[in-house]
């Protein structure tokens, strides 16, 4: 194997990485958010709520991102002088702003499911315990409700956002010079389909495992209850209490 | 032109086009699901086996697999697989540049991608298993490939039902990516049609409708699977 | 006589097409210790249920503190008309569940100070010192630290017992506080309630304690099938009860 065309390789890919982190950093950031507004209209009883998350859910998880990518970048596209007179032509023009909406929207039904999962998981017996304190509805959900859920939804999350980092990449089929773009001009360039696919997707592996460590650690400090109980306190402590 | 003439059957409509493309979507996602089943099933044995080299090669594998873009994958096995195939009609004393069907290069690539989730499908499913069963096959005197066939398979592919229709999801869904190597599927019919018709959203809408169409339908047929395998076994 | 902390009146509540009340009556008095018995299915936890809305009843009042909570007709059945009306009352009407309920994310002190710092918005240092006190007085104050998962079912539950008793409450309910640890616990924590009632406490109990019923409440309540079938003081009741199902009821639990 060519050492010296690995690195020159690794260093071209590493332009493109700044592009895959913002991408992938903003769309987990903003589905995240929708998300949770959609888990939440999917956990009310409206059925004008309910109703349009579900469907949001079924056809985003239903269909490929990469239609999905299309149908918003190209698709829009063809209504442009609709989208010129509304006033958002510029946002839809530009492939990354349509890259990052096609990602956004797609993590957030996958991230519904597991937001809504996470706070049907948490047991009824503590939610009722809050009640039977007088807690109102937010407190409950900031004190009990969140804390308990966001746990329970972590391992599935890291999972969600290892998938955003990938899929990331389908940005470069829009003309987004982010690592995969990179790494795809250089094999058409130099047939060295083999090297290049291990400089690019070694810089992927790092993302992802550096995302699923840090996820593990967050999970560690979050759970003190799911470790060894603590050691008895000292003498004194106790003699006070 | 109206939609309906659009992506109609008559002479100018596109709708016989577009559905030979989603039956190409359904033949490369069922080739690649099964190619997956072949190396994720051999992954799932390195995996479990005493041999330490065998683990660290599977886990290298699925770890590999899960964690890289998929389009990259795709890239590897399109360049690559000419590359080499080139190379093989170069010593053969060819020349120039051998193209790999379409068809088997997203069928393989897929099925690199899929078998690495189906290979931990596969493992669950055997630790799911019960140890007695196969004590108690071992007992009357079976024989390890019969014990295999009659006990350990059917017993395994229950358990994984449930998690090998998230991966067929995953597989019909991916192959939308396989449309870069230029595989005249769903959606790359998509986009030769709004390409010659300059009407991209009715395009990518009815592939995304026909995505959905042959996805709820899956849904519908792995519940129906699960629900007759897992006759005779206690719900918890 | 003095005004009832908690009462209420011809509750009825059915769920679907079972009916659980049929009508049933009741107040508890500053420092009475009420035993409601009955077999399972007879509506002694759904009545109790019901005394802090955390069911609510299709028909009949509920006074707390003097004042009658506000019930609707919503689109789902019987509802509170007044949320905040309901969430202040109960805080003067402290719960102990059958399975503990401790908040599992939390330690046992965070437990107990929950409701005083973010409910009633006390200040931290004062329900911090009262917390101590009341896992002093409940004899798990060197679990202050620990979180509920490292802790016995007793433990549990007599940090639960602290939990309640930290919202001041005016009222203290039961719901079958024993049932679910084992034998060997069970003496600590009626041990716990019995103090409590001793102090003068106001306390409503399901239980299937019949030692604890006839040794420490001031009345006991005898439901069955929806309705009260025989109520009296401890004395009466199990010294010559006039229920023919009341003495067959005890005399199946030994």
């Amino acid at each position: 194997m060519d050492l010296a065309f690995m690195a020159e390789t690794w260093l071209a890919l590493l332009a493109g990485l700044p592009l895959t982190l913002r991408l992938a950093g903003w769309s987990v950031l903003c589905g995240g958010v929708l998300a949770l507004v959609l888990a939440l209209m999917s956990l009310s009883r409206h059925p004008a709520l309910v109703w349009p998350a579900r469907a949001f859910v079924f056809v985003f998880r239903g269909t490929p991102l990469l239609v999905q990518v299309f149908l918003i970048y190209y698709g829009l596209g063809q209504f442009r002088p609709t989208l010129q007179a509304w006033g958002v032509w510029w946002f839809f023009r530009e492939a990354y702003w349509c890259a990052l909406t096609a990602l956004s929207l797609n993590t957030a039904a996958y991230a519904a499911e597991i937001i809504r999962g996470a706070i049907l998981s948490v047991p009824y017996g503590q939610i009722e315990a809050g009640r039977a304190c007088g807690m109102g509805r937010l407190t409950l959900a900031r004190r009990i409700v969140g804390p308990i859920a966001l746990r329970q939804a972590l391992p599935a999350y890291s999972n969600e956002i290892v998938s955003m980092v990938k899929a990331t990449s389908l940005a470069s089929i829009i003309t987004l010079a982010e690592v995969t773009f990179i790494a795809q001009k250089l094999i058409a360039q130099t047939f060295r389909a083999v090297e290049i696919f291990i400089c690019a997707g070694s810089i992927y592996l790092l993302i992802n495992i550096a995302v699923t460590r840090a996820i593990l650690g967050l999970e560690y400090w979050l759970s003190p209850h799911l470790r060894a109980a603590p050691r008895e306190p000292p003498a004194s402590e106790a003699a006070h209490a | 032109m109206t939609y309906l003439e659009l992506m109609g059957f008559g002479p100018t409509g596109w709708g016989p086009a577009m559905l030979r493309a989603a039956g190409m979507t359904v033949v490369v996602a069922v080739l690649g699901f099964l190619a997956g089943a072949v190396f994720g099933s051999l992954a799932a044995w390195a995996k479990l086996s005493r041999v330490r080299p065998l683990r660290w090669l599977a886990d290298g594998y699925t770890t590999l697999l899960r964690g890289v873009p998929d389009l990259l994958v795709i890239y590897l096995f399109y360049f690559g697989g000419s590359a080499a195939l080139s190379a093989v009609a170069r010593m053969l004393g060819g020349q120039g540049f051998v193209g790999v069907p379409a068809l088997l290069t997203g069928a393989l690539a897929l099925g690199a991608i899929s078998g690495a989730y189906q290979a931990e499908v596969y493992r669950g499913a055997f630790l799911a298993l019960a140890r007695g069963e196969l004590e108690a096959a071992r007992a009357v005197g079976m024989p390890p490939a019969l014990m295999f066939r009659r006990i350990v398979a059917p017993q395994v592919l229950r358990y994984a039902i449930p998690g090998l229709g998230n991966v067929w999801q995953l597989v019909l869904k991916e192959s939308a990516l396989i449309s870069v190597t230029g595989l005249v599927e769903l959606l790359r019919q998509s986009q030769i049609g709004s390409g010659s018709t300059r009407e991209p959203f009715p395009f990518y809408l009815t592939a995304a409708a026909l995505y959905l169409a042959i996805t709820t339908v899956s849904t519908y047929g792995f519940g129906w699977l699960e629900t007759r395998s897992m006759r005779g076994v206690r719900r918890a | 006589m003095p005004e009832p902390i908690v009462s209420a009146t011809g509750l009825r509540k059915r769920f679907g097409r079972l009916e659980v009340l049929k009508g049933v009556s009741l107040g508890a008095e500053p420092g009475d210790v009420i035993s409601i018995l009955g077999a399972s299915g007879s509506g002694k936890s759904t009545l109790l249920r019901c005394l802090n809305l955390l069911e609510v009843p299709d028909e009949g009042e509920i006074r707390v503190a003097g004042e009658s909570i506000a019930l609707r007709q919503g689109r789902h059945g019987r509802e509170p008309a007044d949320r905040r009306q309901v969430e202040r009352l109960r805080q003067r009407v402290a719960m102990v569940f059958q399975s503990f309920n401790l908040w599992s994310h939390m330690t046992v002190i965070e437990n107990v100070i929950e409701a005083p710092v973010h409910v009633q918005r006390r200040p931290r240092a004062e329900c911090l010192a009262e917390a101590e006190a009341l896992l002093a007085k409940v004899g798990i104050a060197d679990k202050r630290n620990h979180y509920p998962a490292h802790l016995s079912g007793g433990q549990q539950q007599r940090a639960a017992i602290a939990r309640a008793l930290a919202m001041r409450p005016d009222v203290m309910l039961f719901d079958e506080p024993t049932s679910a640890l084992d034998p060997e616990l069970v003496g600590e924590v009626l041990r716990v309630m019995r103090q409590l009632a001793e102090e003068g406490r106001t306390m409503l109990v399901v239980t299937h304690e019949m030692g604890f019923a006839r040794d420490v409440s001031s009345r006991v309540l005898f439901l069955e099938d929806g309705r009260i079938e025989a109520e009296g003081t401890p004395a009466a009741m199990f010294g010559n009860p006039a229920s023919e199902r009341f003495r067959r009821f005890v005399q199946g639990r030994g």
